[in-house]
């Protein structure tokens, strides 16, 4: 009887810590995708092609000089640089039509995947950290895999990081203010493109982030794109399009969720994830937390 | 300006000549064209709600899964469908399509613009996560094979025999579709279109003519469904994942939305350049994505637009020419 109790808290506890640092995970692939919606008002179709172009960056950087660390910063940044220069001369031109912006991203997203699997073939390959991640911690009889911590970790500090520049500087109060209302901040002299191209190349440098972090535990292969994009539409559509701290609050349910549906009621756990999703959006269109 | 005539006259010619040509073509062309036109009817039923009412729909693919699971799931464990109640199985398969849009509508309908896509989104990933996950039913990440075609009277096993029942089809939904969006239903969509509040003002029941036109789509989205899962043999997840509701909605787009046609054409051009291009150059997705974005950039109004666009290029140098 108390050897079945000690077993289910167990599960419990190991699967809440899966659940928020997949919730981790996801709010730096989400967070970006909604600071993108709130300052331009588009969907993003090629997100998930950031983050899977990422980890596939980060895998010739570490192959060709051997250093997961350095692959991070060069990858999220290469991504942020073809994020920026997509914004510029290809969403930009367009003005202000999100529906033909938003088949543009899918264009995109699929010139992505052709051009990813010439240059990395269609294997299947896994980002291996160092060794010094992959150890396990023990707490009261139950093993943490550190890496997990790391995720969540790396998460709090972008979050706050970005909450800093948000709340803070005046680059961040022109951003919230675009969130707002964009043709109110032009008016009063906000340079609404600029903060467009910032936020959309900072948006392609967190989801870049993302992959390469995540690509330890998912892999990385052709069509993970396509499926980590309908989890960080989840996460933004229920923590509200344009917030920060929404997106916090959505990736930690929808990684929660994600991970319990699958563990509790594994044919349905899909439906579980997307039901409330869409019930949300019917009942409140700028989600949970999302400023009308 | 062609007359609406001569419009009618071309596509009247155009669908004859696809009957007559493409069955004495070899198989694989005709299998292509099937599919193709199984899938343009989904991408007709994707126009009336993207160019007629103005609703960007991206989950379409869940219609045509629906009809399409309905067919596989009573054909394999019930036997059902496979002789003269393959009639049975078409009214079932569109009932389904409608019924599913009739509860997503509730859902969807309230919302506009983006957030419509987005709702229609996230309903369409409910129906993909059952497709993926509820092995003991849809097989999973397998899906359902389907092993014969009905045999009634004539045997559809035949692939051009297939192709002309998949054909009739067609011509039914273009029909049926285009008296809709001439009738005055349909003139009140292209009304909400341009300016629902107006609609509303002048007393139209705005949010009834949307929810009665995201049913009617999800109707032929079933139809489109059942006769797509017998033409593939195979029915899995890959039909209601969410890049098939965006193919759906690029081929309406690429086409010309709000045309009808231009969806049919849409479909052929992405299933060639998918299917035929794929067999000779290993790069054929490039082309694909260049077709879209070009598209998208510099073709607004689609391949039905091209006229339009040498016309104004035409009138705009002649009077540069003048001066």
């Amino acid at each position: 009887m108390r050897d079945e109790e000690a077993v289910n808290t167990q599960f419990w506890v190991i699967q809440t810590f899966n659940g928020v640092s997949y919730g981790a995970l996801l709010f730096l692939v989400g967070s970006g995708l909604s600071l993108i919606f709130g300052v331009m008002r588009i969907v993003n179709l090629a997100h998930g092609s950031y983050f899977l172009l990422g980890g596939y960056v980060a895998l010739s950087v570490i192959w060709t000089t051997g250093s997961w660390l350095l692959a991070i910063p060069v990858a999220a940044s290469s991504i942020a640089l073809v994020g920026l220069l997509m914004e510029r001369f290809f969403l930009r031109p367009l003005g202000f039509d999100p529906l033909r912006q938003v088949l543009l991203t899918v264009g995109f997203a699929f010139l992505f995947q052709q051009a990813a699997l010439d240059i990395w073939t269609g294997n299947n390959f896994n980002i291996n950290p160092p060794d010094a991640l992959t150890k396990s911690i023990v707490v009261g009889g139950i093993y943490f895999p550190l890496y997990r911590a790391f995720m969540i970790a790396t998460a709090l500090t972008i979050g706050l990081i970005l909450w800093l520049v948000m709340e803070k500087t005046r680059m961040g109060a022109a951003v919230r203010a675009t969130v707002d209302d964009a043709q109110m901040a032009r008016g009063v002299g906000v340079d609404t493109s600029r903060i467009s191209m910032f936020i959309f190349a900072l948006g392609a440098f967190l989801a870049a982030l993302g992959g390469v972090i995540g690509g330890a535990f998912l892999g990385i292969y052709p069509g993970l794109d396509f499926e980590i994009l309908p989890l960080a539409f989840a996460v933004v559509i229920i923590g509200g399009m344009g917030s920060l701290g929404g997106a916090a609050i959505g990736a930690l349910l929808v990684g929660l969720a994600d991970n319990f549906g699958k563990a509790l009621f594994p044919e349905i756990s899909y439906f579980t994830l997307y039901a409330p999703m869409a019930l949300i959006l019917a009942v409140k269109p700028t989600g949970l937390f999302g400023r009308e | 300006m062609a007359s609406q005539q001569t419009k009618i006259m071309a596509v009247v010619a155009v669908l004859a000549a696809l009957a007559i040509v493409i069955p004495n073509t070899n198989s694989f062309v005709i299998l292509l064209a099937t599919r193709a036109l199984a899938f343009s009817i989904l991408v007709m039923s994707l126009d009336i709600l993207l160019g007629f009412t103005g609703l960007p729909s991206l989950g379409q693919a869940a219609y045509l899964g629906v009809g399409a699971y309905l067919t596989a799931i009573l054909a394999t464990k019930f036997q059902f469908g496979l002789g003269y109640d393959f009639w049975v199985v078409v009214v079932l398969g569109i009932l389904a399509g409608a019924a599913l849009a009739a509860i997503f509508g509730l859902l969807a309908i309230r919302a506009s613009g983006v957030y419509f896509l987005m709702i229609t989104l996230a309903l369409g990933q409910c129906v993909w996560g059952l497709a993926y996950r509820w092995n003991s039913l849809t097989g999973g990440d397998n899906g359902i094979n389907l092993r014969t075609r009905p045999k009634f009277g004539i045997d559809l096993a035949h692939d051009v025999t297939f192709f002309y029942l998949v054909f009739g089809f067609f011509v039914v939904s273009l029909l049926a579709m285009y008296v809709l969006v001439r009738s005055p239903f349909g003139r009140s969509l292209a009304g909400i279109r341009e300016r629902e509040l107006r609609m509303k003002i002048l007393g139209y029941n705005t949010w009834l003519h949307k929810y009665i036109a995201f049913v009617i789509a999800g109707g032929f989205g079933g139809l489109s469904g059942v006769l797509w899962a017998h033409t593939a043999g195979i029915v899995s997840p890959e039909n209601v994942v969410l890049t098939t509701s965006v193919d759906a909605l690029l081929m309406a787009v690429l086409g010309g939305a709000g045309t009808l046609v231009g969806g049919v054409i849409g479909a052929f051009i992405v299933f060639g350049l998918r299917e035929y291009l794929s067999t000779l150059v290993p790069w054929w997705q490039y082309v694909l994505g260049g077709v879209y974005v070009a598209t998208i950039l510099y073709l607004p109004g689609g391949v039905m637009g091209i006229p339009e666009r040498i016309r104004q290029w035409r009138a705009v140098s002649g009077r540069a020419e003048r001066q």
